[in-house]
Order: structure tokens, then C-alpha cells, then sequence
């Protein structure tokens, strides 16, 4: 194969955003994408889009599993096994990506996240971590990186309303936001009467309540990349899903088509990559293999190398191409897989008999959320935990096969069931909680013994469970959750039950992130705080992997700013004198 | 009842088979006073399509071995496919149902169904093959797809599940402008099959457009 300048694993978020990038840079990328090519405007129309069983329970446009999975065990004396069905998480296999099926929640994390280890240490002590946290910095500030995400929003379209401009808090927005250097590209949401229930309790109790930041257009949005997007018709069907409208931002919608035009950028689809090639010396990547569709084995020769896929295949390519030491959980030594983090969630769902909603409509990420348990606002030292979570009333579109719950004690099935769905699926809101979820010593990535790909290469192994800190936070987040739903005034309410042990089965969220962490020191990360590998310096691993532990808000707008971040890095500085940036 | 879900065109299911998931799904979701049930929803026809498509063999999902029985938070583990879970688990189940009561599953009184059912879903019931907590799990979730999903699955017939709720099926181009409105939506459900055939109206957009039902106060 000819060779390119620089190639990109993946078309995501993170690999749509840096090949534009790049392409603009004046370099002639490559981008390679182990799923199937995507036209938007015939692959998901209407209304054929609008349908729950084919996108969120069967869906072709998760990863295929049959070829490609991971193993799962809770803890190293238990043998993984593969997930044989797809659950607790989607990763998508298209063009687009995950991304191009997420849900739009465009949230950014806080100032405090980037620096957490410091900041913790600064306010509690040295000795406040949890037992066996590996919680570390990620090697860059909110001033350095707030730029970023502003580039991000302005690609994606993101519509909210600040809450902190320049250190200035505003009304209506989140006070707890850090400082944002101009307002959001688009308005916010309009509340929804749900929204507005959840609103009024939250005041009540001392919360300032907000519409959460949305990457659905709130007016028909021309971006960064002069790609139109139109305005969200609020129809739902948004998560598991590609929006018919174009009106969730993702790389099909945001990025591919400013993409396509220019002449120096290809795309292959079906091309999956199965290893970074280096030089004698190791330090010098000479570019990627992929199997494509024929299954033929090519070597595509490249000057730069970026990866930028799901987390989970970052990990896996850079130990399965032999870059960088593999984590070992009894040492603690090694850097390839360390820190895996995920996000615990929980529900609380209230339950009227004098209200009726129209739960259908909504989606474009529609929410009403408040920010007072995230952070660092309470004082952590009286509720002995570190993390928290946002809270947020969304009105998503509740689909009928998964989106009708029912009151506590209600049977499974049968006609009390029937009653019970009958009477509350237009009757009921749900408060969600999404927390954060720290970093251990014991939760890690490495490759399976046993199982193995469609191609003969080793699974990626996972293993991880839920830590007695996440659970204390967790357990906080419902007692005053619980709070919110008693002023509502409900008929019913109730709170879903804390996890003892991670479970892969039912779906949680697609928020796995770590194993090739960022950070300012070689012990402790993978790649450098430009998200450039330490021992490869012309190449850079970029994604959720970076992330040394996970915020509560949803990934994907710091995933995308960390995408802007490191082609900046690429442009500004590693172009003009090639090697380590640090 | 309107039509027998026995008069539809088949593709894996056996009659036996078909009796069975009639019977079971009927209990699982009764016809009663709020409307139909299960069975003249048409689930039976839902599942027997499903096990037809590459779902019914797990097309999409790893099946290489060992297999091993792993913890209950590892997830699915049995090397049997949907298909193979309907034919085994109804064949053993009507078994018990013969040794216990000396008739097949369809032919017992609702109420044996129902304790049968409940027995199955704690795992109470020792089939030879496989745990009767997995065909029961399997049998629900299925169910419960085939009352709610769109039509053009064959289940959700006359679109009971979405006049039961009050879901309007596939979205109108109206849900914009009502996003803040607190008034209840109240319109005849349309399904990406009526839109299929021809049996629904379009706007520009290419959003379907809903006939509204009167305001009738609440449900």
C-alpha cells in the first residue's frame, strides 16, 4: 500500500474529528474503520428508524460479537468468560461508530476531575483515598484544555445554557460548571413538564436546577465544519439509534460529510486493524495491518499513527502489537491496561395518579438535571467517599418495550402487571443518577488466556467490580434523590436497589473508559499528556482509554475535546519538530 | 377472538410448539377487560419469526467454547440458541406437565398454568437439559417484544400493546412543538408497517402524520 502520512484506527468521534483535523493540517490521512460504510440519508430513514427492537435489542450496528468480543470476571481467582451477548455496554461497529448511536449527552467534566488526585490530597489529606485507588491527574488543567471543549461544542452543535462565563456565575446554568469561555453554540432544551416537576421539587430542596448540555440541534445549526444539522424534532428513538433528522451530532451527521470533500482524505471501511508495526529500534511506528473484507492481511506504511476506537480495542491493539508494558495487578507495575473505570448509575422512579405525561415525546437528550451532588460541592470528609454524581430527570422518548416501569411489588407478569403498565407508563417520571467511578489497583485490561477472535488473536480480558466507595456514594446519591421524589408528592416511588457485584448483563452504560491512560508520568500512563505514546512518539492513542478514572458525566464531550486537544498537539507542535513532546 | 395465531404462516415453530406459546404467552399477558392478550396479539407469530432470523441461531453472538457455566454476573452462557431453547424446553416442560397432570401444557386449567409458570421462573422445575429459570427468562422477554414492538414483527397485532400504554407508535413531526406542553397526545397508533403499506399519512419530512383521539380525561 501507498503510503499515507498519517493513518487513523477508527471513525468515531474521536477518529472523524482528528482526520479532519489533520486533513485540514494539509496531511494526506488515511482513515480505517473495521465496520461497514454508512450513507445516513438511505441507511436510516424514516420510519424505519423508529424501531426499538431492531436498534436497541437487535441491533446490526452494535459490535458483531460472533466475531469480536471481550471476557468478563468480577475478580482475578474467577476464570473470565466471553460476553456472548451484547449488555451492560454497545460499542458500535459502522462507520460512525459508537458515537454514531450515542445519546447526545454533551455534558463537560469539571475542572476538578482533570486534577483529581491533587485536589482530593489538597482538601482531605493524603490518607483520604479509597483502599487500593490508583486515582491520578491526567496531566492537563482546565485553562489548558477548556479551549478544547468549546472547539468540540462548536463541531457538535452543543446547545445549553452557561452557568459560569469567565468565572461569572449566570442564571439558569449550572453554577457548578467551570468557567466556560463563551455561552453555548445553541440554546438549551426546552423543559419538558416532567422537567418542570422535577425543577420545582429540586428548588425546594436548596437544588439549582438546569437543562442539562445536549448535542441534539435546539434550531438548525451550521458547525465548525460548515456541515447544516436540523433541529431535533423530539421524537426520540436517540440512544441505540441514528437519528433520521440528522439532529444528533455524531461523526455521520458532524463531521464525515465536511470530511468526504477533502481530497487529501480517504476512508476504508471494513478494515480492521489487528496491530501498530514498529521499527527494529521500537520506537518508530512504520504504520498498521489490517484484515479487510476479503480477509487479506495489508500493511498500510504510515509517518504518524493515530488509534482512536472504542476504548476497548485501544487497550487491546497496543498489547496485542507488543507497545508498552502490560499492567500487572499483582505488582502494580506495567501501564498497558491499568486504571479501567466504568460509571455507576441508578434510578429512582416516581410514580403519579393525578399526572399525565406524554413520555413518547422528548429524546434529543431533553433533561433537567442538578449538579450539587458532583464534585466536590458537599464536603466529602462527613460522607467518607470521593466521586459523585449529576442528577437528571430526562425525557428520552420511552419506548414501549423497555420504557414502562412500574411500582415496587407490582408482579412480573400477568394481569396485575398489565394493570400496572396500562395505568403508569403515562404516569411516571424517573430521577437518574449518574456517578463516578474511581480507579483500583485490582480493575484492569489484559489479553484472555483462552478465548479468542474471529482471526485466532486473544480477547480482551476485563476485570472489574464495584468498590465499597462507589457504593457509599451511590447510596448517598439515593437518599437525596429519594428526597426529590418525596417533594414531588407522588403516589409511589422507589428507589432501584444498589449493586453488590458488577453484573454484565443488563445495560448500564457505554462509559468504559482507562487502560491507556494519560498523564505526566511513564510509570503511571501510557501516553503522554498530548495523548502520545511514551515509547512510540508518532503515535498517539486518543479516547475514552485516556481517562486515569471516570467523572460522572457522560464521556463522549470529553472524549471529543481530547480529540481537538491532540490534533492540536499534532499541528501546533508535533509537526514542526517531529518526536516526544514531553 | 379475531384471528388464530395458528392460521399464519409458520417458519420454525411446530403446531405442538405453537400451542404451547399461545397458551404460556396468553397467561403471561391475559386478554381482559383493558384488551387483548398475547395470543390474539399474534407472539407466537412475533417469536416464530424471531428464532427464523439470525438472532433464533445467535448470529450476532459468540459462540466459540469452552463453555462454562460461569457466575450469574458473567451473563449468558449456555451453548444452546433460541432455537434450540423453544425446541428443548417446550418438549421438556409438556413432559412435566404430562408426568404431573397427564396432559400437555395447553390443555391444563389457567390456574396449573400459572403455577407451572411461577415454578419455572424460580427455577423449581429440574428439565433434563437446561434450567428452566433460562426458558422462562427467554419466554418473557420474548413475550413481552411481541405485544410491544412494531407490527411488521407479526406480534402487537391491531397494535395492542400500544393502545394498552398510549404510545402513538412511530413519531409525528408535531412532537416539537408539544415537547413543553403539559396536554395529554392522544392519537391512533401508527407503525412503521401501516407506513409500509401505504396505511398512513406522510408530511414532507417524511414524519407520519396522527389522527387525533378525543380527549377522554384520563385513562
Amino acid at each position: 500500500m501507498k503510503p499515507v502520512d498519517a493513518v487513523v484506527v477508527g471513525s468515531g468521534v474521536v477518529g472523524s474529528i482528528m482526520s479532519m483535523e489533520l486533513a485540514n493540517a494539509g496531511l494526506k490521512v488515511l482513515c480505517l474503520e473495521r465496520g461497514r460504510m454508512i450513507d445516513p440519508q438511505t441507511d436510516f430513514v424514516k420510519p424505519f428508524v423508529h424501531d426499538e427492537l431492531k436498534f436497541d435489542r437487535h441491533s446490526d450496528i452494535f459490535q458483531n460479537l460472533s466475531r469480536e468480543t471481550i471476557t468478563f470476571r468480577n475478580n482475578t481467582s474467577q476464570t473470565a468468560l466471553p460476553m456472548r451477548e451484547m449488555g451492560s455496554f454497545k460499542p458500535g461497529e459502522m462507520v460512525g461508530g459508537t458515537a454514531a448511536h450515542w445519546g447526545g449527552n454533551a455534558r463537560r467534566f469539571l475542572p476538578h476531575d482533570f486534577e483529581l488526585r491533587t485536589k482530593i490530597a489538597e482538601r482531605y489529606g493524603k490518607d483520604f483515598f479509597p483502599e487500593h485507588a490508583t486515582i491520578q491527574d491526567w496531566g492537563v488543567t482546565w485553562d489548558e484544555i477548556e479551549p478544547y471543549y468549546d472547539q468540540f461544542e462548536s463541531i457538535y452543535g452543543v446547545g445549553g445554557k452557561a452557568g459560569n462565563l469567565d468565572g461569572t456565575i449566570q442564571p439558569g446554568g449550572n453554577p457548578h460548571e467551570g468557567p466556560r469561555s463563551r455561552e453555548y453554540p445553541n440554546p438549551a432544551t426546552r423543559r419538558t413538564p416532567q422537567g418542570d416537576i422535577f425543577a420545582k421539587a429540586a428548588s425546594e430542596l436548596g437544588y439549582a436546577p438546569f437543562q442539562g448540555p445536549a448535542a441534539a440541534m435546539t434550531r438548525d445549526y451550521s458547525n465548525l465544519y460548515k456541515v447544516m444539522m436540523l433541529e431535533c424534532q423530539r421524537g426520540g428513538f436517540c440512544s441505540s439509534h441514528v437519528c433520521a433528522q440528522g439532529a444528533k451530532a455524531n461523526p455521520l451527521s458532524a463531521v464525515l460529510p465536511a470530511l468526504y470533500k477533502q481530497k487529501n482524505f480517504e476512508l476504508r471501511p471494513l478494515c480492521n486493524v489487528i496491530k501498530v508495526n514498529t521499527d527494529s529500534t521500537g520506537k518508530q511506528a512504520t504504520g498498521v495491518t489490517y484484515i479487510d473484507a476479503r480477509g487479506r492481511e495489508v500493511e498500510q506504511p504510515a509517518g504518524i499513527v493515530v488509534v482512536a476506537t472504542y476504548f476497548f480495542n485501544n487497550t487491546r491493539l497496543l498489547l496485542l502489537s507488543g507497545i508498552g508494558k502490560p499492567y500487572d495487578p499483582q505488582t502494580g507495575r506495567g501501564v498497558v491496561g491499568r486504571n479501567y473505570s466504568y460509571q455507576v448509575g441508578g434510578r429512582v422512579h416516581v410514580f403519579f395518579d393525578d399526572r399525565e405525561f406524554n413520555p413518547f415525546i422528548g429524546g434529543g437528550m431533553a433533561n433537567t438535571s442538578i449538579d450539587e451532588l458532583n464534585g466536590d460541592v458537599a464536603d466529602r470528609a462527613k460522607l467518607g467517599f470521593v466521586g459523585g454524581a449529576y442528577v437528571n430527570t430526562p425525557s428520552a422518548g420511552a419506548s414501549p418495550i423497555k420504557g414502562k416501569p412500574v411500582p415496587h411489588g407490582t408482579p412480573r407478569w400477568g394481569a396485575e402487571w398489565k394493570k400496572a403498565v396500562a395505568h403508569n407508563y403515562r404516569r411516571s417520571l424517573g430521577i437518574h443518577i449518574h456517578g463516578s467511578c474511581m480507579s483500583y489497583r485490582q480493575h484492569y485490561l489484559d489479553l484472555d488466556p483462552t478465548y479468542k477472535d474471529a482471526n485466532g488473536l486473544p480477547l480482551l480480558r476485563m476485570t472489574f467490580d464495584w468498590h465499597e466507595n462507589e457504593q457509599k456514594m451511590l447510596k448517598w446519591a439515593y437518599e437525596k434523590c429519594v428526597e426529590i421524589a418525596k417533594a414531588m408528592k407522588p403516589a409511589h416511588y422507589h428507589a432501584a436497589a444498589i449493586p453488590m457485584n458488577y453484573s454484565i448483563v443488563p445495560y448500564q452504560s457505554t462509559h468504559n473508559v482507562g487502560g491507556v491512560v494519560m498523564g505526566t508520568d511513564p510509570s503511571t500512563s501510557v501516553v503522554n499528556k498530548y495523548l502520545q505514546s511514551w515509547d512510540v512518539p508518532n503515535l498517539f492513542v486518543v479516547g475514552g482509554s485516556a481517562f486515569p478514572q471516570n467523572g460522572a458525566q457522560g464521556p463522549t464531550g470529553t472524549i471529543g475535546m481530547l480529540a481537538c486537544w491532540a490534533a492540536d498537539g499534532i499541528k501546533e507542535h508535533y509537526l514542526k519538530k517531529p518526536g516526544p513532546m514531553m | 377472538m379475531s384471528e388464530s395465531t395458528m392460521q399464519s404462516a409458520f417458519g420454525y415453530l411446530t403446531p405442538l410448539e405453537i400451542a404451547f406459546l399461545d397458551a404460556a404467552a396468553e397467561r403471561l399477558i391475559p386478554t381482559d377487560e383493558l384488551g387483548p392478550g398475547a395470543r390474539e396479539a399474534g407472539v407466537a407469530v412475533y417469536i416464530d419469526r424471531q428464532l427464523f432470523s439470525a438472532w433464533g441461531t445467535h448470529g450476532r453472538n459468540y459462540r466459540s467454547g469452552p463453555w462454562l457455566e460461569g457466575t450469574p454476573e458473567q451473563g449468558f452462557q449456555s451453548r444452546l440458541t433460541p432455537q434450540e431453547i423453544y425446541r428443548i424446553g417446550i418438549r421438556e416442560i409438556n413432559d412435566h406437565c404430562r408426568a404431573k397432570y397427564e396432559k400437555p401444557f395447553d390443555q391444563l386449567p389457567p390456574d396449573k398454568q400459572d403455577e407451572i409458570l411461577k415454578a419455572l421462573e424460580k427455577n423449581q422445575v429440574a428439565l433434563p437439559s437446561l434450567s428452566s429459570k433460562l426458558f422462562f427468562d427467554l419466554l418473557w422477554r420474548n413475550t413481552e417484544e411481541g405485544y410491544f414492538a412494531d407490527p411488521m414483527y407479526g406480534g402487537n397485532r391491531g397494535k395492542a400493546g400500544w393502545k394498552l400504554i398510549g404510545f402513538p407508535g412511530v413519531p409525528s413531526g408535531a412532537y416539537r412543538e408539544h415537547i413543553d406542553n403539559p396536554e395529554p397526545y392522544r392519537a391512533e397508533p401508527v407503525s412503521i408497517l401501516d407506513v409500509q403499506l401505504g396505511q398512513a399519512q406522510v408530511d414532507a419530512q417524511g414524519f407520519v402524520k396522527h389522527v387525533m383521539l378525543k380527549q377522554q380525561g384520563g385513562k
